[in-house]
């Protein structure tokens, strides 16, 4: 077993998590791990280390593979460091028949990168990610916490500029 | 009357009755109707991810899943409709699309669920024609092969390390297209049940590594069989191709094992093709070994042994035998010992107290059914690294303790569990028996029993863990008092058994001994005990039991299945009288070198699956089978040597034809034995002083038996152990051994350097030092121990 890990948590991301675990009934302290993984991937620049992860287990009462299952699911947590600026281009299936292939290829042209990377200065990384929801507006992507959607290159190039 | 908890449905026009609230999967399966499914097994919690068992039921909007749709009175199910095939098609298709048409070089091939259904179920041409997805395969331990890209995310293996082996080991990282099962982070799979995932798994994703690429499943022909390493006495199938034993995998018995294997039964056939077994008859002459042929080997065996007695007859022989062996080779030992007049014999090897044998029960047993064990409410287990010891035994009690059971753990050393423990009593050796006492002590005060005279120390005063012990064996319906290994092997035996037994007594609870091997309950009944006869009567006068006969060593002695330095309570003293003894005839699957060291003549005999035999299970279970691949070389049945060598000796009742009629014989002899854990008399067991720093010795998981031992896939595991010692950290503390790498270890005479280990789990005054591992102290497995800087 690995030893226990939850001094990796700040006193503040504690609390935090604390005032999420209140939410739960005492012995559901499972339902907290989204909002613990966010809080310590907050407090962390953005991303996720392995440690960290087996903490908010260790803090939690979970098995550690249970917290890696929720934490490479979702989209929205970072399993390595990750650019100033996260684009997450949506390539299921309606984002797919809408042409987000183009999408990614226009992004990956311009920035130098492929899904997954993030451009060398560390300003921006390229995200693939499941259906956001806004199919009605296919192709889309997610830049913080804003969508874009209806893409065409002018669109993204128009964005592309806009960040630092 | 129509019965409240059944419903009737239709199921292709077939009046099916099922229970309300059962699965409509469930209901089918009983019947026969086939519904194709991966995710779906009978042993585990419904995850409805595949689709693959999508059917018609009428008036639902759409297919629904079978294994996750309640049955309901009167509903109507078509499983072979066109909207049902159309779906199962479709979901078919779907299964297919990522996986690699590699079945010529996947092992499962053959024996594959996905293949089977895919015949059923599958197009002939693939439409899919863009890029298969791959994935890239964890190390996860020398037992389990993967292949992920073959996975296809039933989540079966996850749902097994989390619902049965109590661990979650394996998990689904990722999603959609990039969902992968591994352990994320690769480290072995750490259960004592990890193999079941390879049968759960319904496509090729995870394999035996050992059995990987050696056969195909046709080619195999299968043999029931008995695993022997434990009490338990799982059920499994042994697969041949010639005379080698390939693979071992669960024969499913609902009473026993239920569908699964523990890793140490299912790999232990290793053991069996290992590279020193003895396939010869052998003779020392001037020091020296020679091989001869079986008629030179027993007539020197039988000289051997018929000087050694001398004049004094049997009263110079002693007999020990493995509680491994079968109950027919155990009932003819017993047969020959008798017959040449020596009452010296036993197969208690890693029994460490005597004196209150008198009231070890005739048929002891664990007190009930291998199946009720999950049912009880309560537990105290004394004495046993339970999950270790007997994997299934501890996967029994883990359901009950889920179910809301309060089992506590009354040991030297807390032992991880895999289950909620209600109270864990951690004590050394030398407190063992206080602890225990103090349980005993609350139950008088709570009952009203008076325990017998001198049991319960004068000022024995309970505290709150031990009266919470007692009023839950107490108010529990069905409780059980369990006696583990390391009570066995404990100086106090007699007097731990006798407070287990009033525990038990006074609290309504039902006492149970943890049978320590496959057939240690059948050895009894074979009076393989030096003052119990065949069928559990006492012998006229008794003889020097396990121990004893060591300690006062006998001019001959008589080995069945026994590696003296690592099967016995005390190596050093058994090696000692072995070496002064003028013969030592060594009945073994193996050359140890133990046994060149020490034995004279070396007989070859089969291991367990190269031999017809019997076991009785720790719950009197008879179970017998038939030889699966004939003995390599010269070995013989030692059911047929010991019969040889009694006719040898000239001694009546050798003239068996075969091991039925042994069979006959021992079963006649027990005709009237029912299990019964009653004590047939009360001795006053004796009470050594204990005292300082005691040895702990447990023998590992892998460590248990000869063929375990040999079996060098199970070594490899992170179970295997190393010799070395675990001390408390007061104790560490208090020997400024802090920060020591190697500590020097006395017993008694023996010295030796181990490493060292300061472990929180260990109870002060314990110093864990594993017993049956090469390279261990060879002194007493739980005794005074000194530990000093190297
Ligand atoms: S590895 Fe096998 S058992 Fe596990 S999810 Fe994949 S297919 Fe199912
Ligand atoms: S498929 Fe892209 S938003 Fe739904
Ligand atoms: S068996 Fe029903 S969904 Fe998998």
């Amino acid at each position: 077993m690995a030893e226990n890990q939850t001094e990796l948590l700040s006193a503040a991301s504690c609390a935090a998590i604390d005032a999420e675990l209140a939410k739960y009934p005492d012995d559901q302290r499972q339902s907290a791990v989204m909002a613990a993984l966010t809080i310590t991937q907050d407090a962390n620049g953005g991303w996720l280390t392995r440690e960290l992860m087996d903490a908010v287990a260790d803090y939690l009462g979970m098995p550690a593979i249970a917290v890696y299952e929720v934490a490479t699911f979702y989209s929205m947590y970072e399993l390595k460091p990750v650019g100033r600026h996260k684009l997450c281009v949506c390539t299921n299936i309606s984002c797919l028949l809408r042409g987000s292939e183009e999408v990614v290829a226009h992004l990956s042209e311009r920035l130098g990168i492929g899904l997954g990377e993030t451009t060398p200065d560390g300003r921006i990384t390229l995200k693939e990610v499941e259906c956001l929801g806004a199919c009605a507006n296919a192709p889309m992507l997610q830049y913080g916490d804003r969508y874009v959607e209806d893409l065409t290159p002018e669109k993204l190039d128009q964005l592309l500029e806009g960040l630092e | 009357m129509a019965d409240d908890s059944k419903v009737t449905i239709q199921v292709d026009g077939q009046t099916v009755e099922a229970r309300k609230g059962a699965m409509l999967i469930e209901a089918t399966d009983a019947v026969g109707i086939d519904i194709p499914r991966f995710c779906y097994h009978k042993k585990l919690s419904v995850a409805a991810n595949c689709r693959m068992c999508l059917v018609e039921v009428e008036k639902a909007p759409k297919p629904l899943p079978a294994c996750a749709t309640p049955v309901t009175e009167g509903m109507v199910v078509h499983t072979a409709s066109p909207l049902a095939r159309g779906a199962q098609k479709g979901t078919m298709e779907f299964l297919l699309i990522n996986h690699p048409l590699d079945c010529p070089i996947c092992d499962q091939g053959g024996e594959c669920e996905l293949q089977d259904v895919a015949m059923g179920y599958g197009g002939d041409i693939s439409r899919y024609a863009e890029g298969k997805r791959v994935v890239p395969n964890p190390d996860i331990g020398p037992l389990i092969s993967t292949d992920l890209t073959r996975c296809i995310h039933c989540t079966r293996c996850v749902r097994f390390g989390e619902e049965i082996a109590g661990l979650r080991e394996l998990g689904a990282t990722g999603r959609g297209e990039h969902t992968t099962i591994g352990t994320y982070i690769k480290h072995a799979v750490a259960s004592e049940l990890s193999g079941n995932v390879i049968d759960l798994c319904p496509v090729g994703a995870l394999t035996s590594k050992p059995y990987r690429f050696t056969a195909r499943p046709w080619e195999l022909r299968q043999q029931a069989g008995v695993a022997m390493h434990d009490g338990v006495g799982s059920n499994f199938w042994l697969h041949t191709r010639g005379s080698r034993v390939l693979r071992a995998v669960p024969r499913d018995n609902e009473s026993i094992n239920e569908v699964w294997l523990a890793d140490r039964d299912r790999y232990s056939y290793l053991g069996l093709n290992a590279s020193d077994r003895l396939l010869t008859p052998q003779v020392k002459r001037d020091g020296a070994w020679h091989p001869c042929d079986w008629s030179e080997a027993l007539r020197v065996a039988a000289q051997g042994l018929r000087e050694a007695a001398g004049e004094e007859g049997g009263e110079q022989l002693g007999f020990l035998a493995a509680p491994n062996a079968t109950a027919e080779e155990l009932f003819l030992l017993q047969k020959l010992a008798r017959g040449l007049g020596s009452a010296h014999l036993d197969h208690r090897l890693r029994q460490g107290d005597f004196s209150a044998q008198a009231a070890e029960p005739r048929h002891p047993w664990l007190g009930m059914p291998v199946a009720d064990l999950e049912g009880v409410d309560a537990a105290l287990v004394i004495g046993s690294h339970l999950r270790k010891e007997q994997p299934l035994l501890n996967h029994r009690l883990r359901k009950a303790a889920l179910r809301g059971a309060q089992v506590a753990f009354l040991n030297p050393l807390e032992f991880d569990s895999n289950f909620p423990v209600a109270h864990s009593l951690v004590a050394s050796p030398v407190a063992l028996v206080t602890e225990l006492a103090a349980v005993a002590a609350a139950l008088a005060g709570a009952s009203g029993k008076a325990a017998p005279a001198g049991l319960i120390p004068e000022g024995t005063a309970p505290g709150e863990a031990h009266a919470a012990i007692a009023a839950h064996l107490s108010e529990g319906e069905r409780a059980t008092v369990l006696l583990g290994a390391l009570a066995v092997a404990h100086p106090a035996y007699g007097q731990l058994a006798a407070l287990a037994r009033f525990i038990a007594d006074a609290s309504g609870a039902c006492l149970g001994f943890l049978a320590p091997a496959g057939n240690s309950v059948g050895a009894a009944l074979a009076g393989v005990l030096p003052h119990r006869l065949p069928g559990g009567d006492d012998a006229a006068a008794s003889g020097l039991d396990a121990r004893a006969m060591l300690e006062q060593p006998r001019r001959g002695y008589l080995l069945l299945g026994v590696e003296p330095e690592l099967d016995c309570w005390d190596p050093a003293t058994a090696a000692s009288a072995l070496d002064q003894a003028a013969c030592v005839v060594a009945l073994s699957a193996f050359t140890s070198p133990d046994l060149l060291e020490l034995a004279d003549v070396l007989l070859p005999i089969a291991g367990y699956a190269e031999t017809s035999g019997t076991a009785v299970n720790a719950a009197g279970d008879w179970q017998s089978w038939n030889g699966a691949v004939p003995p390599p070389g010269e070995a013989r049945q030692g059911w047929k040597v010991l019969r040889v060598l009694g006719n040898e000796f000239g001694i009546e009742g050798f003239a068996q034809r075969d091991s039925r009629e042994v069979l006959e014989e021992l079963r006649a002899a027990c005709a009237d034995l029912a299990p019964d854990n009653a004590a047939p008399s009360a001795p006053t067991p004796t009470q050594p002083v204990l005292d300082g720093l005691v040895r702990v010795g447990e023998v590992p998981i892998y460590a248990c038996d000869a063929v375990v031992r040999r079996a060098a896939a199970l070594q490899a595991t992170d179970d295997h152990v190393e010799a070395c010692v675990h001390l408390a950290p007061a104790d560490a503390e208090q020997l400024g051994l802090n920060g020591v790498a190697q500590v020097s270890v006395t017993q008694g005479d023996l010295h030796l350097t181990l490493p060292l280990s300061v472990d929180a789990r260990v109870a002060p005054g314990s110093v864990w030092i594993p017993a049956g591992v090469p390279g261990s102290s060879r002194g007493p497995a739980c005794g005074p121990v000194t530990i000093d800087k190297a």
